[in-house]
């Protein structure tokens, strides 16, 4: 049942599959298991990036297609939930239709960047994502009569998945909307990482696996590369744009820097190259890892440069400041002693 | 003798400054075996490469089973019944044995009977069936790169020195896969150096010189003639 679920694809690794493990059950029992709003924002967070990179992974890892347009597939989705409930009212109507209508925009935008550039060079079409993105970027900024420029817009999500909603209390923790909401992005991303794993794991996966390694031997035994680089690319834009209208969901909110903003795609890089490029289980690593860097790396920081006060120059090194400067350092030391991500390294370490 | 069913006519082509076909006259008959032979750097890869669609013909036409093919995509080649076996061992190496033997098959699942008569042909490779191919060795590569072109019934294959660096008993176990290809009605056409394997397989040769095809006939005819190989090629096949 188990490996059905997972399309066959297992960990292939003990130490994986614990980590893995792990992961899911911290997420799956975040509100039970951690106190307070910041784990549960952490653990939504981590799951709407796992299947953000996941998406990512299904182009870069599996199919050799680097892209820099995949914020803008995010901030699609997040968008469109945000201009339907704020036209809309809050309702689950309004989530719908701005989720599907967001992916459809996505999935449009991509068939089009997909037919006019995948028949060119690689760099070429990386180009002309660059180009794409940072020109919606620019023009979400510009039509703030729609989308609230700079500042974002704000709304209202269904009462029954807010705070509002008290539900009386479970195993000692108190049940809100919140907490709905919150399982709400959890089996949604949980739903759609499955899904994707189905995919990289069809016939359709192992073509684009072919295809990344030599396209023209792909193309000499009859499948149309662009065709299948372009369907590729459809489904990674629209799978990361229903991960935007998860986050607009959760956040309530949707702004140029939390969902357009190139930040966020070097971030989606990083993750995918920490965790591992063309292995789905990297997704959940990678983002796992990041996400709680990101979130729990200037605490810590902070903590062990007041332990160490008494010491020269240490504290000043740990300054919670400094966060960006080590987080640096973790990536280059992950990539220097895990060439092919944390996940590479356990399944070699395996057949090794 | 029914219509060829490959002809290349006047093909000339370019890569990149260097005009590397010269007006390559070719037909290939059907159900044979063609060699086509010549010294190292005469254009016999580069003339399959053409006929495959890697390199774009500049000139000439190429005509597949009566149909003109000089200006169609790689993919509509394949899908038309052309297999391609490149000189490089062309196999996926991150994929399994299995899943590389299943993307030979663009139309379709892999025929269980085809299927047993590969494994049957090429034993090895029922044996690292679940193996990730870049970990076979370099017979065993040659080996299923090739079962991976015959996965699918195709009219033509285009192989390209399939024996090149093997031992002994694989090049025999290759040629007898072949033999059996062949057996089945396909047609080859065949890039070889083993002149052995050449004479042994081959129907119909094709002698390559200075990117044109400067003698063609029967194999046999060839191979019987020291004089003629020496003229045509430089050497004597009798050296091999």
């Amino acid at each position: 049942m188990i490996v059905k679920l997972l399309s066959g694809d297992q960990p292939r690794s003990k130490v994986l599959t614990t980590l893995l493990l792990l992961i899911l059950i911290c997420l799956a029992g975040a509100p039970f298991i951690f106190d307070g709003v910041r784990p549960l924002d952490t653990a939504a967070r981590i799951c709407i990036f796992i299947v953000l990179v996941a998406s990512y992974d299904l182009l870069l890892g599996y199919g050799g297609i680097v892209s820099f347009a995949h914020t803008m597939f995010f901030g699609l989705g997040a968008y469109g939930v945000a201009l339907a409930s704020t036209h809309m009212g809050r309702g689950f109507d309004a989530l719908l239709v701005g989720t599907i209508s967001g992916a459809i925009a996505a999935v449009v935008l991509a068939l089009l960047i997909g037919l006019f550039s995948l028949r060119v060079r690689a760099i070429f079409f990386a180009m002309i994502t660059l180009a794409v993105a940072s020109a919606v970027a620019v023009l979400v900024s510009q039509f703030s009569g729609i989308t609230g420029g700079e500042d974002g817009l704000t709304y209202k999500i269904p009462r029954v998945l807010t705070s509002a909603n008290r539900m009386g209390e479970f195993l000692g923790t108190r049940i809100s909307g919140k907490i709905l909401n919150y399982y709400l992005v959890f089996t949604a991303s949980l739903i759609l990482f499955l899904l994707l794993l189905r995919i990289v794991n069809s016939p359709f996966g192992r073509v684009l696996q072919a295809i990344r390694e030599n396209d023209f031997r792909a193309e000499a035994i009859g499948y149309r590369v662009v065709w299948y680089r372009t369907v590729a690319t459809c489904l990674s834009a629209a799978t990361a744009a229903v991960a935007g209208s998860l986050f607009a969901i959760w956040l309530r909110y949707v702004g140029p820097d939390t969902t357009l903003s190139f930040e966020i795609m070097l971030d989606i890089l990083l993750m995918v190259v920490i965790g591992g490029m063309g292995t789905m289980y990297g997704a959940v690593i990678g983002a796992t890892l990041f996400v709680l860097a990101q979130t729990y790396l200037q605490n810590f920081m902070g903590s062990a440069s007041e332990a160490t006060a008494a010491l020269p120059l240490i504290p000043d090194l740990l300054d919670p400041d400094r966060w960006l400067m080590w987080l640096g350092i973790l990536f280059i030391l992950s990539v220097y002693f895990f060439p092919t991500g944390i996940v590479g390294r356990l399944r070699q370490g395996r057949s090794s | 003798m029914s219509d060829p069913i490959l002809s290349l006519n006047a093909v000339h082509t370019d890569i990149a400054q260097y005009h590397i076909l010269q007006g390559v006259d070719l037909a290939v008959p059907r159900g044979q075996v063609t060699m086509l032979l010549g010294r190292n750097g005469v254009g016999k890869t580069t003339t399959l490469k053409t006929i495959m669609g890697q390199w774009t013909a500049k000139s000439g036409e190429i005509l597949f089973d009566g149909q003109d093919i000089t200006r169609m995509p790689v993919s509509a080649r394949a899908r038309a019944g052309i297999g391609f076996v490149p000189e490089d061992m062309g196999i996926f190496h991150d994929l399994t044995v299995e899943e590389n033997m299943m993307l030979g098959c663009a139309s379709g699942p892999l025929d269980p009977n085809r299927k047993a008569w590969l494994l049957g042909a090429f034993p090895a490779l029922g044996t690292f069936w679940h193996s990730e191919a870049g970990n076979l060795s370099g017979g065993q590569k040659q080996m299923l790169s090739i079962a991976r072109a015959m996965a699918e019934d195709r009219e033509l294959y285009l192989i390209d020195e399939p024996t090149k660096g093997l031992a002994p008993a694989i090049v025999s176990t290759m040629a007898q896969a072949l033999r059996e290809l062949k057996a089945q009605g396909a047609s080859i056409l065949l890039v070889e150096q083993n002149f052995s394997v050449a004479k042994a397989l081959g129907d119909t040769a094709a002698v390559m010189d200075d990117g044109r095809v400067i003698w063609s006939g029967a194999m046999a005819e060839l191979a019987e003639n020291n004089d003629l190989q020496e003229r045509l090629m430089g050497l004597s096949m009798e050296a091999h």
